[in-house]
């Protein structure tokens, strides 16, 4: 499987007969009755950076799987250097020099790192050779690593590390990136721009996906932007502005979250006062002495960079994992640290958990049914006396569909046949049916469409203004700062204080996800604590 | 010949079958699947080894017999579990039950007919050592072959680029899939490598253990391999200590019967059950050391998207 | 041509049901096939085989004898796998529960009376259950492997049954056959019509439906499916996953236990070495026949029945082992699991090769 099919090398070898060094003409892609992508088209330079832009499921990911030959187009043709190319599979794609950073990386925990490494490396290779190279080319381009960790122990950051090293010692031509900031402290995504612009300069060609309409304008040359499916145009981002960018994304006016009137922070209604958790899993994170009031009325967000406690610590307050410490959580006032979940949920406390298939809903499972997995232990007759009303969750799924706009093709679908976004606008929905006093939610709108994030980032306002304590973790600085009123950070398990919005900089939230606030000094004036 | 010596020739056998059909299954969990089926193709290698080797006269035929019969076991269940992508477990179980019932109804017209014994394979002069010469060099070909496959696998599984691979797509499909690398094919591979290895271990019991056919011969001897398998938390060397841990419990069992001590047979005989069940306890005790050598993606059903 | 699954976006509810049918379909096919192989008539030998064993009263009760365990096994075991739990030693439930109920006959011999009766069926329900109850304490407190311990000891209680009735348990009066000594009276399970046909058939009818109405209906059903389909999102919702092993394991034992009581004061009338042809593991094709729902396991219990009747009916006329029954088991599970891909996949043959390019 090495082996470079034969036909993946360019038919005719007219070197250079083409300005361009990729060009993909007509691409469509099908998948059942989902055309995932529709007559693209997209042309790439030498030494070019250019952006692909579209909103999730606009059919990126589709396009670029088919350019590293993990996909094979069901019509329409790649010509690499002028000449039509057959791209059999990744291992022909990576022989003809285009790497790959994926968002999700393709790296195996329980392998170190030159191994990880030489896997995506054609033949049989001397580990200790590939080791001192690995070194060499980190060295190079200022990307650190050591030969022989594990990845199990790494930070996400150093995982992308390996995958972009993992790419360089290929010498690509073509380097295409997925998404590669989304899991970076603002600080370490400017170290990225460098090698980026310097590979460029090499004269390599980057294919750079995102959704950061700012550092597309910063860094890329051309942009091609989708909308389901289809090619929109292509355009040059410095000649744009990011509303205009954004209105090619959407195909329409944004939609602009309105935060009505300033919080007026009233009791505090969820308090995790010393908070201390280890964890028995030895890839996870430990909690270690964290301290957050949220008080009625606010949004308070807990930046951080993934893997860094936060789902350790959603499973601390939701109560699915339990402390020993009864007064480490209080809600309104009482500690019940030692409460399970359905207690929790019994004293008016909701939960939107990051994972929206698997574990905040059953993908097989029907709507209804899903709305019986949070409702059961609640007030509103989906259970009595043991038995299900299956007529009661039915009359919740209309309101939730109402309210939030849910589009299903069946009156009570399975929850897997809904797309990311109506699914999560369903499971928001579900726990805010519940009118909670609390709300803890876990990446509100990740991996949603620009509408459904924009509907529920105004729920979640309007349930704060309403009087309830929302307690939001997202690893998306944007969102943060558009409705969150006061911003704590996570770091290696440790909490920094919640500084109000309005008062911490992006830059000093880079540094504290980073994990270096020791070195700030004591800022402690910033810090309103209740 | 001492009594110590022939103890530990009897142990040698019991541990053969289990070392055989344990290092198999190992290589398939290793690239992330579960076949509960090693019953049922060490079964099947078992009665078709036999037969072949009644029909033949041959032995070696039998062996050979053996491997392909667990062999097409094994690629029954790949078709199921790789290309249908049902459940691993399910599909297990039902090769057990196949197996179970394929093997009686073949074996019925073998049952009491003589079988033919592999002859052990004396290697010169060193085979005449006293004590360590019958022990080390006095043995069947398929005892040499099963104390020789487990360094060569622990060799590629640990050292090679094909080893790095079946890691990889056990510990993680989609990323190796991301990478470009067969998953479903080096999948059929580690599975039919199983089926082979169980197929010769119950060639093993019908041809050397007991040279004759009689009925679930095997007695859960392929469930212990699974437990095994577990027990040496997937590393071959480990794999090497526990079969023969186990060789040495069953052949106790026989022994302290055998020295007339008041114990019922029946308590004895149920040894090996009962020691699994606390080998199983004991490892599994162990979080840390499960979790960190587990295969991530076993008994997990991996269809690419096309 | 290569062969291309295509994921549904909802299940076909269609192919629940007619997916058994399909792998009957192609059982009987096959089955056809090796009979002519092996020199026979396929029609006919399938009619001695499936058909007839329907066609008299007499069969018609034998077959109602031997489905009476399967569906109490299955109908346990259908839980047990919605649940994703793995009992596989209701084999061994079932042997302990017979032992455990036996000690009334063997210990109390004269005790006549309808308490007898009950003391003997609850000890045999408790006896299952409490075997079952090891391999889920072993995996909830150490997280041992269930697929394995419940297997491991089904060997183990054999082999207890094995002393028992070779050693204290033997019936002195027995001319030294391993065997204990019959039950009478109120110890034998009272019979419903002319034949074999015992009160344990209306426990299984009983247990079926209450099972079907638990799992549809009641909080209860809906944690273990949800513990079975996702159990994160059982975390979530707040059930507790080793509760629902507990649950489905002493559930799952008792019923085994209860069905392993029924056969040695019912049919049996006495322990002996061999109490089950194997009901224990045949339960296990009923469950997934019965597509995992209670009311399903009864007509698969029922079918699975025919193929034991059926083996025996050909051992006798057409001189053929009666061991093709297990075969013909096997066989099925395979083409049931086989043909139950269609439920969630259509199946598309693509050709191979290049990929055909439109410029």
């Amino acid at each position: 499987m090495e082996q470079v099919d034969a036909d993946s090398s360019p038919i005719d070898g007219t070197e250079n007969a083409s300005e361009f060094l990729l060009e993909a003409r007509n691409i469509v892609k099908v998948f059942g009755p989902l055309r995932a992508n529709d007559n693209v088209t997209l042309t790439l330079k030498s030494g070019e950076i250019h952006a692909l832009l579209g909103e999730n499921g606009a059919g990126k990911s589709t396009l670029v799987k088919i350019i590293y030959g993990a996909l094979q187009p069901t019509s329409g043709s790649l010509l690499w250097n002028g000449a039509p190319v057959r791209i059999a599979n990744p291992a022909a794609a990576r022989a003809m020099g285009i790497s790959m950073v994926f968002q999700h990386f393709s790296l195996f925990d329980a392998l170190t790192v030159t191994e990880n490494i030489a896997l995506a490396l054609p033949g049989n290779r001397n580990m200790t050779v590939l080791a001192d190279s690995i070194a060499t080319v980190s060295r190079e381009y200022g990307l650190p690593l050591r030969p022989d960790a594990l990845i199990a122990d790494l930070s996400v950051g150093e995982r992308q590390r390996i995958e972009i090293v993992r790419c360089l010692l290929q010498e690509p031509r073509l380097l295409i990136m997925d998404e590669p900031t989304a899991v970076l402290t603002p600080q370490e995504a400017d170290r990225l721009f460098i090698t980026l612009k310097r590979l460029a300069a090499e004269g390599c060609g980057i294919l750079y996906i995102s959704h950061r309409l700012d550092e597309v304008k910063r860094i890329c040359h051309e942009a091609t932007i989708l909308r389901h499916g289809k090619f929109v145009s292509t355009v040059k981002p410095q000649e744009e502005t990011a509303t205009s960018l954004a209105r090619l994304m959407v195909g329409g006016e944004v939609a602009v979250v309105k935060s009505g009137e300033t919080a007026k922070s009233g009791p505090p209604l969820l308090e995790l006062i010393d908070l201390t958790l280890p964890t028995d899993d030895p890839f996870g994170v430990t909690l270690k002495n964290i301290d957050l009031r949220v008080r009625s009325g606010e949004i308070v967000a807990i930046a951080g960079v993934a893997g860094n406690g936060q789902s350790e610590m959603f499973d601390a307050i939701s109560g699915e994992t339990l402390g020993n410490e009864k007064g480490a959580i209080k809600l309104a006032g009482e500690a019940c640290g030692k409460e399970n979940i359905t207690e929790r949920r019994h004293r008016n406390v909701a939960f939107v958990s990051e994972e929206r298939l698997g574990h905040g809903a059953v993908p097989n499972f029907s709507l209804s049914e899903n709305i019986v997995l949070t409702h059961h232990a609640t007030g509103d007759g989906v259970v009595r006396k043991g038995l299900i009303n299956r007529s009661a969750a039915t009359e919740v799924i209309g309101r939730v569909t109402k309210v939030f706009d849910v589009r299903k093709n069946t009156a009570d679908p399975e929850a897997r046949s809904l797309s990311g976004g109506n699914l999560q606008k369903f499971v928001v929905g579900r726990e805010i049916a519940l009118k909670p006093k609390v709300l803890v939610i876990n990446q509100p709108t990740w991996g949603v469409d620009a509408g459904a994030a924009a509907r529920i980032r105004q729920a979640l306002i309007d349930l704060a203004r309403g009087g309830s304590a929302v307690l939001m973790i997202s690893q998306d600085l944007e969102e943060i700062y558009e409705i969150a009123d006061r911003i704590a950070v996570i770091s290696r398990g440790e909490l920094s204080p919640a500084y109000p919005a309005d008062e911490i900089s992006l830059e000093r939230i880079g540094l504290l996800m980073a994990g270096t606030q020791d070195e700030l000094g004591d800022n402690g004036e910033l810090a309103r604590l209740g | 010949m001492s009594e110590l010596e022939a103890i530990i020739l009897t142990i040698i056998t019991a541990s053969t079958p289990l070392l055989l059909a344990a290092i198999g299954e190992l290589v398939t969990e290793r690239s992330g699947v579960l076949n509960l089926g090693v019953e049922g193709m060490m079964i099947m290698g078992a009665v078709c080894g036999f037969a072949t080797a009644h029909l033949s006269g041959s032995a070696l035929l039998g062996i050979v017999a053996a491997l392909f019969a667990g062999f097409a076991m094994s690629m029954l269940f790949a078709f199921l579990t790789q290309t249908l992508l049902t459940s691993q477990v399910a599909s297990g179980l039902a090769l057990t039950l196949l197996g179970l019932g394929l093997s009686g109804l073949i074996g019925e017209s073998f049952t009491g007919v003589p079988g033919v014994k592999l002859a052990p394979l004396y290697i010169p002069l060193v085979s005449d050592l006293p004590f360590v010469g019958p022990i080390l060099f006095g043995q069947d070909i398929l005892v040499y072959f099963s104390l020789m496959l487990v360094p060569a696998v622990g060799y590629v599984l640990l050292r090679t680029r094909a080893g790095l691979i079946v890691t990889a797509v056990g510990g993680n499909h989609h990323s190796a899939h991301a990478l470009g690398y067969n998953v479903i094919a080096v999948r059929y591979i580690c599975i039919g490598f199983g089926g082979a290895c169980s197929g010769l271990a119950g060639a093993y019991l019908s041809l050397a253990y007991t040279p004759q056919w009689i009925e679930n011969m095997s007695s859960g001897r392929g469930w212990i391999a699974l437990a095994l398998v577990v027990f040496a938390t997937w590393l071959p060397r480990r794999l090497l200590v526990g079969a023969y841990l186990f060789g040495t419990v069953w052949i106790m069992g026989l022994y302290v019967q055998g020295l007339g001590v008041a114990i019922p047979s029946q308590l004895l005989s149920s040894l090996p059950y009962l020691v699994t069940i606390a080998a199983l306890i004991i490892i599994s005790r162990n979080k840390t050391l499960t979790k960190i050598n587990t295969p991530a993606c076993i008994g997990q059903p991996f269809a690419p998207e096309r | 041509m290569t062969l291309v699954l295509e994921k549904r976006s909802a299940h076909s509810i269609v192919l629940v049901f007619t997916s058994p049918i399909l792998a009957i379909t192609i059982t009987v096919v096959i089955g056809g096939i090796i009979f002519t192989g092996l020199g026979l008539d396929p029609i006919t030998s399938l009619y001695i085989y499936f058909v007839e064993p329907v066609t008299t009263l007499w069969s018609i009760e034998e077959l109602i004898v031997k489905a009476t365990p399967l569906v109490l096994i299955g109908v346990g075991l259908s839980v047990c796998y919605t649940a994703n739990v793995w009992n596989i030693g209701a084999e061994g439930q079932l042997t302990m529960g017979a032992l455990a109920g036996s000690a009334v006959p063997v210990f109390f011999t004269t005790w006549q009376s309808p308490a007898a009766l009950i003391a003997m069926l609850v000890l045999g329900a408790v006896g299952g259950a409490l075997y079952g109850a090891i391999p889920a304490a072993l995996k909830n407190r150490f997280g041992a492997n269930e697929i394995l311990t419940s297997l491991m000891l089904v060997y183990v209680a054999q082999l207890l049954l094995d002393w028992l009735v070779r050693g204290p348990w033997r019936d002195p009066q027995g001319y030294n056959f391993p065997q204990s000594v019959p039950f009478e009276g109120w110890q034998v399970l009272p019979f419903i019509g002319e034949g074999r046909v015992h009160i344990g058939v209306v426990f299984a009818i009983i247990a079926a439906i209450v099972l079907f109405v638990l799992m549809r209906k009641s909080l209860w059903g809906f944690k273990v499916r949800v513990i079975g389909s996702a159990p994160r999102a059982g975390g979530f919702a707040g059930f507790a996953e080793k509760r629902v092993v507990w649950f489905c394991f002493l559930l799952s034992g008792a019923l085994a236990g209860l069905a392993g009581i029924c056969e040695v004061a019912g049919p049996g009338g006495q322990l002996q070495p061999s109490i089950s042809p194997g009901y224990g593991f045949t339960a296990i094709i009923v469950a997934f026949l019965g597509r995992l729902n209670p009311i399903g396991v009864i007509f698969a219990g029922i079918l699975l029945a025919i193929s034991y009747l059926g083996g025996e009916a050909a051992q006798v006329e057409l001189g053929i082992s009666d061991k093709t029954a297990q075969v013909f088991q096997g066989m099925l599970l395979f083409f049931i699991l086989a043909c139950d891909t269609l439920i969630h996949y259509r199946i598309r043959f693509v050709p191979s090769g290049p990929m055909t390019r439109r410029a």
